[in-house]
């Protein structure tokens, strides 16, 4: 384009080519370490044990079944609880807040969204599950059900934030059309906002149940930590172990380049695969998401 | 009939359902102002200037947590070296230069699945390729390594829209009085978006210095008696202390383990706060 560009600023300019570039080699060098690490367990453990439900790799019991199904179960749970209350959240401070109480309310829910995990999963040990122990009468409060609950809010501030940049990007044409109507604001909200904001609502909630899936320091020290098959909604109330916590919980304890540590990268993989679809759907789903500049700066 | 009655009661149920979603924002909210609320009032009898300032010792159950403290800081300055330069320079590329085509396209999907890849998997990623692959042992260079790209996303997309938010007129301007395109950027464009971008940056190493699993097996030190010597050490930190001292020690006293988890508190809320008061001044400083 210029022609008359001086060395230096061409120098500057590849960099910053190379710098926009970057996000894509890493991308790839992550999966290529996965698939490195990882793929050899297929020439070490055939699949049908691998697909099998007894995690015990002390014995060389490799079954992922019982970590998958304990990732679905928390992940069902948590979704149950940030769907209804992260929706419900974004509604409110898109629709119905009046605008002093908006500018508490989106750097509140941003905070809860910068709260380590740690600290929610230490809260869980000592407050959520004797309590939810007591109160359920459960034999252990560390149970799939704590690490839902924690997660729940873990993921709320993603669903938050996305579904109501989706609100916030339905023109104000449709909402005073149907004042103009005689609609109540109510039904505005439920026949029209939210119709209209359908594709970014359905992206705020992929999105954040990715962000539940691979959420790992809470569910390993909420949930208990068994890797037991869960095959019904009972599973909920048990103590279940999901991928990530497996991974975090034994990757420090395997030697390098044994069948356990292929299988650890392995599990990480598929977990690899998992975000890699949720976010190239959601991502693909047509929807303008007003820039979040106007969040950040207006 | 029901819509006949929807009709007309039509602002009842108005009134009926502007409660309930109230109430779903209310306890939204409500936890995590508890969360904070409990964790300052549990925590503050353990602060004294020992604990901030000690060593831990008795198997970490006495002491302070100094060498975890330091360790955040060291990851989290670690992180900023890697992340900045390269996610700002990034978000310069795709706000000022890219066109839209393919590849820009297939920058914007690989930033958004960076952004949603799991933690834990950043952690064996940097175990296989900075630990291993490199290397670097388990080393504050490793675990700042994988914490910067975990980073990336965050810092390159707030850091984006700062830069798009300058308007155009601002461009035109500075390239008509015969400015470079690297001028203009260094010189206007940068300098007008730098809250923004500041902002996310803030943001994004919060992240980093609350984090877990990722350091786990790239630099995380169960007890190290003595401060970090060199980048290529191992390192305490407050997150993965915090775990370590409430699900591994057993007979811990409570009062550290709420202690620790006060001090890493307030460290990332510190940054968030910091973060919002400069999104807020800006704003009100704004002249476009």
């Amino acid at each position: 384009m210029e022609k008359s560009l001086s060395w230096r600023e061409f120098i500057i300019t590849r960099l910053i080519q190379a710098s926009g570039y970057s996000a894509i080699l890493f991308v790839a060098l992550i999966f290529f370490f996965l698939l490195r690490e990882g793929l050899p367990t297929l020439s070490e453990v055939d699949a049908s044990s691998l697909l099998n439900f007894r995690w015990y790799p002390i014995e060389s019991y490799f079954g992922i079944l019982p970590l998958i199904t304990g990732s679905l179960v928390v992940t069902l749970g948590a979704a149950l609880i940030a769907v209804p209350f992260g929706i419900g959240t974004a509604v409110y401070i898109s629709e119905i807040a009046p605008r002093w109480m908006r500018e508490i309310l989106k750097p509140l829910v941003e905070l809860l969204g910068g709260l380590p995990s740690v600290v929610l999963g230490f809260l869980g040990i000592l407050v959520l599950s004797p309590f939810l122990r007591v109160f359920l009468d459960l034999p252990t409060g560390l149970t799939a059900f704590t690490g839902s609950l924690l997660l729940g809010g873990i993921a709320v501030p993603t669903v938050v934030s996305v579904a109501e940049d989706a609100l916030d990007s339905v023109p104000r044409a449709y909402r005073e059309g149907a004042w103009a109507l005689g609609a109540t604001k109510w039904q505005t909200i439920w026949r029209v906002t939210l119709p209209a904001a359908k594709s970014g609502v359905l992206t705020a909630v992929m999105l954040g149940v990715g962000r539940a899936i691979g959420e790992t320091m809470t569910v390993m020290m909420v949930t208990g930590n068994a890797p037991v098959l869960a095959t019904s909604l009972g599973s909920l109330f048990s103590p279940v172990r999901t991928m990530t916590a497996t991974i975090a919980a034994e990757m420090g304890e395997v030697a390098n380049g044994s069948t356990h540590y292929h299988v650890l990268f392995f599990i990480g993989m598929v977990l690899f695969i998992i975000s890699l679809v949720v976010n190239v759907i959601a991502s693909s789903v047509v929807f303008r998401a007003k820039k979040r500049a106007e969040r950040i700066l207006s | 009939m029901m819509t006949k009655f929807l009709s007309r009661n039509r602002h009842t149920v108005q009134r009926l359902g502007f409660s309930v979603i109230t109430l779903v924002a209310v306890f939204t909210v409500l936890p995590i102002i508890g969360t904070v609320i409990y964790i300052l009032v549990k925590g503050g009898s353990a602060i004294s200037w020992e604990f901030l300032s000690g060593f831990p010792h008795d198997g970490m159950r006495a002491g302070g947590i100094l060498p975890a403290i330091i360790g955040t800081l060291y990851l989290t300055l670690g992180t900023a070296v890697f992340s900045v330069p390269l996610g700002i320079a990034a978000a310069i590329y795709l706000s000022e230069y890219a066109r839209d085509n393919q590849v820009t396209r297939l920058i914007r999907l690989a930033i958004i699945n960076l952004a949603g890849i799991p933690s834990v998997v950043y952690g064996l990623f940097g175990l296989g390729l900075f630990v291993l692959f490199l290397q670097f042992g388990t080393s504050i260079l490793a675990a700042s390594l994988t914490l910067s790209i975990m980073t990336l996303p965050v810092i390159i997309s707030t850091s984006e829209e700062a830069l798009r938010a300058v308007p155009q007129s601002f461009r035109t301007v500075s390239i008509s009085l015969g400015a470079t395109r690297w001028q203009t950027i260094s010189r206007i464009i940068l300098k007008e978006a730098l809250p923004g971008i500041l902002t996310g940056v803030i943001l994004g190493l919060e992240r980093a210095a609350g984090e877990t699993a990722p350091i786990l097996f790239t630099g995380a030190a169960f007890f190290l008696p003595r401060l970090p010597h060199s980048a290529f050490d191992a390192t305490m930190a407050l997150p993965y202390h915090l775990f370590v001292i409430s699900t591994q020690v057993p007979e811990m006293p409570i009062q550290i383990q709420y202690g620790t988890a006060l001090v890493l508190l307030v460290f990332v809320l510190t940054m968030n706060v910091i973060a919002t008061v400069i999104r807020s001044r800006a704003r009100a400083r704004r002249q476009w």
